[in-house]
């Protein structure tokens, strides 16, 4: 394997991985938080036990989040100087305002809260996951702000042989970075939801602390039911932005071969990218796709056929990631809406708390193909039509990336096992005893 | 003053402000084994970490992100040329991080085992690394013009890369033991206090080794002789190498940590000073060294940077020094 196949499949590794804490953290941290403003509020004592479980297992995903945070950071120049050399000038102040700006208040409060329960007073304690919360997405706007300049770059001149930034609002006022920032933080709030329901339905079908995972439940049942919504609502008007500035991606996510007008959708397709067709296509709905991407059923889309074949990203990987994002991303509200018709007697329903535990994987799967959407369908660019990715890579050898990702495997694997097991352990535990109370719950 | 001179300096100062901060735990995780041998003073020494670990690590990340903004070729360049003991340096961290968070979540013997290992060995290890990747950027690497890197990780494994290394352990353990004396007022403080009390000889006898060494091992003297005032640096660094011993023996642990913190910050400047305006220089041809005025970025770039950082870095300060004060006493017991 070259350089280039084995740094992408690095990336490709490291970051899947990092995504599968990061966005539990985002929308817990909210939760959290809005736990312990009830406490400060309402005085009641379940509202402290809640925060304090469910923080228990926000730390344990935060620790992971963090460390996997700076292999992403260092990434970029150790096997991507060549990127480095030439976007550098616009991406890297992307990074480094996201440290200065973001994680150090993160890394600094996410201690305090930790370690100052019994030294702050509860507004104190409250406003400290608040803080966390507030830094850990302004931290995911730049990371957005980052991406999705690599997928529609603006705001910048080739000058010096290397692109110079030229105007740095333009950066943050795009509308495809607006259209990822709204779809990349609704689906890590969802995840958070659904993880929290999840959680509290295997306690509820054990008749665990019903009080207190009802009321966790319910909680995260309304937060995730408008999360649902702008997911999806928020994907499709995203949808239109990649439309207009990346044709070839939507075409490649819809295996869209012939440019024509009045477009129609099929329902059932089976991409043939060897022979630049669709095996199978049918169930054809008369201009929708047309419809979708244009707001226009007679509109013209463009077909991949109409890029040469070197500039057209992989299209079966991009076409079934997106067809698996759109089918969960219609699970999710229905899942919430069943919720909140039985929301005040969830326990006479086992059968739907059963299934919202085993939907816990459900968002974190959706979240991984939309990234691979975002990403495998930007291909062969690294920054869409600027630079490509095979020109990206490092001078470096070979056996270097091969032995490093080898070893970065062997640790995530370790600390992988190390968080599940921490992560099983201490939500089937459930929360510490209420006070005056002897004994625990499960 | 051009912008890219005044990045230099901001560049120069995260580094030590990084060195500073996690040097402390660095040493202090790198320490255990010397420190802490049963459970009571093992769960000491890392509440005594607890807290602040995470904080002082974004320095690195920040140290790393500028280094990217305001001097991309720079970046580029230093880690690719670097990449296995980079890698290396992650996986210690990784693993690190991962056991401050992870070695308290279950009284598992065999567990907590496993993660005081990956402290102890997650903390020597990025300290031997730095130093040792400090030392081959005074000396100078095999890079040319295009940045590409000829040589294997053996080449950084050289006599001066490894008394680099060897310096900063020394470093780090001294300032971590003294930490974790200035936290500690029962026995663990004091043989904390007697230990950087040890480790300080090996330190002065290395520091001088290290002096002579640079003396002949790489051009950093060139910048001092051109303007003498600069030996003022390494003047100071004695003067704290030596404040440092004068408050360990009078049993001043905080006072003397600031003296090592001190030392670190003027042995880290001595280094810089004698660098400017090289970054990353070559030892192929000084033609293909990476320096402050050949590798930053867009004048608007290092302009909006220079903002941002002026701005924030400042208030980052304030609140690390803060939470710093806040938990002088300790936090909530954790471990």
């Amino acid at each position: 394997m070259d350089v280039v196949l084995l740094s992408r499949l690095q990336f490709a590794l490291t970051i899947i991985f990092h995504f599968f804490f990061v966005p539990l953290t985002l929308g817990l941290s909210i939760l959290i938080a809005w736990m312990e403003t009830r406490f400060v509020m309402s005085g009641d004592e379940i509202y402290r036990r809640m925060a304090r479980f469910w923080g228990k297992l926000f730390l344990i995903n935060f620790a992971i989040g963090v460390v996997t945070g700076i292999t992403l950071e260092f990434q970029f120049g150790t096997n991507w100087a060549e990127y480095s050399r030439y976007v550098g000038d616009v991406f890297g102040s992307l990074l480094a305002i996201e440290a200065t700006v973001a994680f150090f208040l993160e890394s600094t409060f996410i201690a305090v809260w930790h370690f100052g329960w019994k030294r702050l007073s509860p507004k104190a304690h409250a406003a400290a996951i608040w803080i966390v919360a507030a830094a850990s997405n302004i931290s995911a706007i730049w990371i957005v702000a980052a991406n999705s300049w690599m997928q529609d770059p603006v705001g910048y001149v080739i000058r010096n042989g290397r692109a110079e930034l030229s105007d740095f609002g333009a950066l943050l006022t795009h509308p495809y970075f607006f259209g990822q920032l709204i779809h990349t933080l609704s689906s890590a709030y969802l995840l958070a939801g659904f993880f929290v329901m999840g959680v509290s339905a295997w306690h509820l079908l054990r008749g665990n602390e019903a009080g207190f995972f009802n009321r966790s439940f319910r909680m995260a049942l309304v937060f995730s039911f408008v999360c649902a919504l702008v997911v999806a609502g928020g994907g499709h008007f995203h949808g239109e932005t990649v439309a207009d500035t990346q044709p070839e991606k939507i075409a490649a996510m819809t295996s869209h071969w012939e440019t024509g007008v009045n477009v129609p959708m099929s329902l059932i397709i089976w991409p043939d990218a060897a022979n630049e067709r669709n095996a199978v296509s049918a169930l054809k709905i008369p201009g929708l796709l047309s419809f979708i991407t244009q707001r226009d059923f007679n509109a013209e889309v463009k077909g991949l056929l109409d890029f040469p074949e070197d500039e057209r990203p992989p299209v079966l990987l991009t076409f079934l990631s997106f067809h698996a994002m759109v089918g969960l991303g219609f699970l999710f509200p229905l899942l919430t809406v069943i919720g909140l018709l039985i929301r005040n007697r969830l326990e006479d329903f086992p059968l739907f708390l059963k299934a919202m535990l085993v939907a816990i994987p459900l968002p974190y799967l959706a979240i991984q193909f939309g990234w691979i959407v975002a990403e495998v369908g930007r291909q062969p660019w690294i920054v869409y039509r600027v630079m490509r990715t095979a020109d990206a890579v490092s001078p470096i050898q070979a056996s270097q990336v091969l032995f490093s990702s080898v070893a970065l495997i062997g640790v995530y694997v370790i600390i992988g096992f190390a968080a599940l097991y921490l992560i099983v352990k201490h939500a089937a535990a459930g929360p510490e005893p209420a006070p005056g109370t002897e004994g625990g719950a499960g | 003053m051009t912008l890219q001179t005044i990045w230099f300096i901001l560049w120069g100062v995260l580094w030590i402000i990084y060195f500073i901060l996690d040097g402390f735990d660095l040493g202090l995780g790198a320490a255990m084994p010397f420190l802490a041998r049963n459970e009571n003073r093992k769960r000491k020494l890392y509440n005594a970490m607890g807290p602040f670990w995470d904080g002082n690590e974004v320095w690195l990340l920040t140290a790393g992100g500028v280094t990217f903004a305001a001097f991309p070729e720079t970046y580029a360049t230093m880690f690719s040329a670097m990449y296995s003991a980079l890698m290396l340096l992650l996986l210690a961290l990784i693993l690190r991080g991962v056991a401050f968070e992870f070695r308290g979540k279950s009284d598992n013997l065999t567990w907590k085992k496993t993660w005081d290992i990956c402290l102890v060995a997650g903390s020597f290890l990025p300290a031997l690394l730095l130093g040792v990747a400090f030392a081959n950027i005074f000396k100078g690497v095999p890079v040319d013009a295009a940045g590409v890197f000829h040589g294997t990780l053996l080449t950084y494994l050289n006599p001066y890369g490894l008394a680099g290394g060897v310096l900063f352990v020394l470093m780090f353990l001294v300032h971590g033991a003294l930490w974790m004396a200035s936290k500690a007022d029962d026995e663990l403080g004091d043989d904390s206090i007697a230990f950087a009390g040890r480790v300080w000889v090996l330190l002065l006898g290395w520091a001088v080794i290290f002096l002579v060494m640079t003396w002949f091992a790489t051009g950093l003297y060139d910048n001092y002789l051109e303007s003498p005032v600069l030996f003022v640096i390494p003047l100071a660094a004695v003067v704290c190498l030596l404040l440092t011993r004068v408050f360990i023996t009078r049993k001043e642990a905080l006072k003397a940590w600031f003296a090592s913190a001190g030392t670190i910050l003027t042995v880290t400047a001595f280094g810089l000073a004698g660098l400017f305006p090289a970054m990353f220089p070559s030892s192929l041809d000084p033609a293909f060294s990476r320096t402050a005025f050949n590798a930053s970025s867009s004048p608007l770039t290092l302009s909006i940077m220079l903002g941002v950082v002026l701005v924030f870095v400042p208030i980052v300060i304030g609140y690390q020094i803060w939470t710093y004060r806040f938990f002088s006493k300790g936090g909530d017991e954790a471990y």
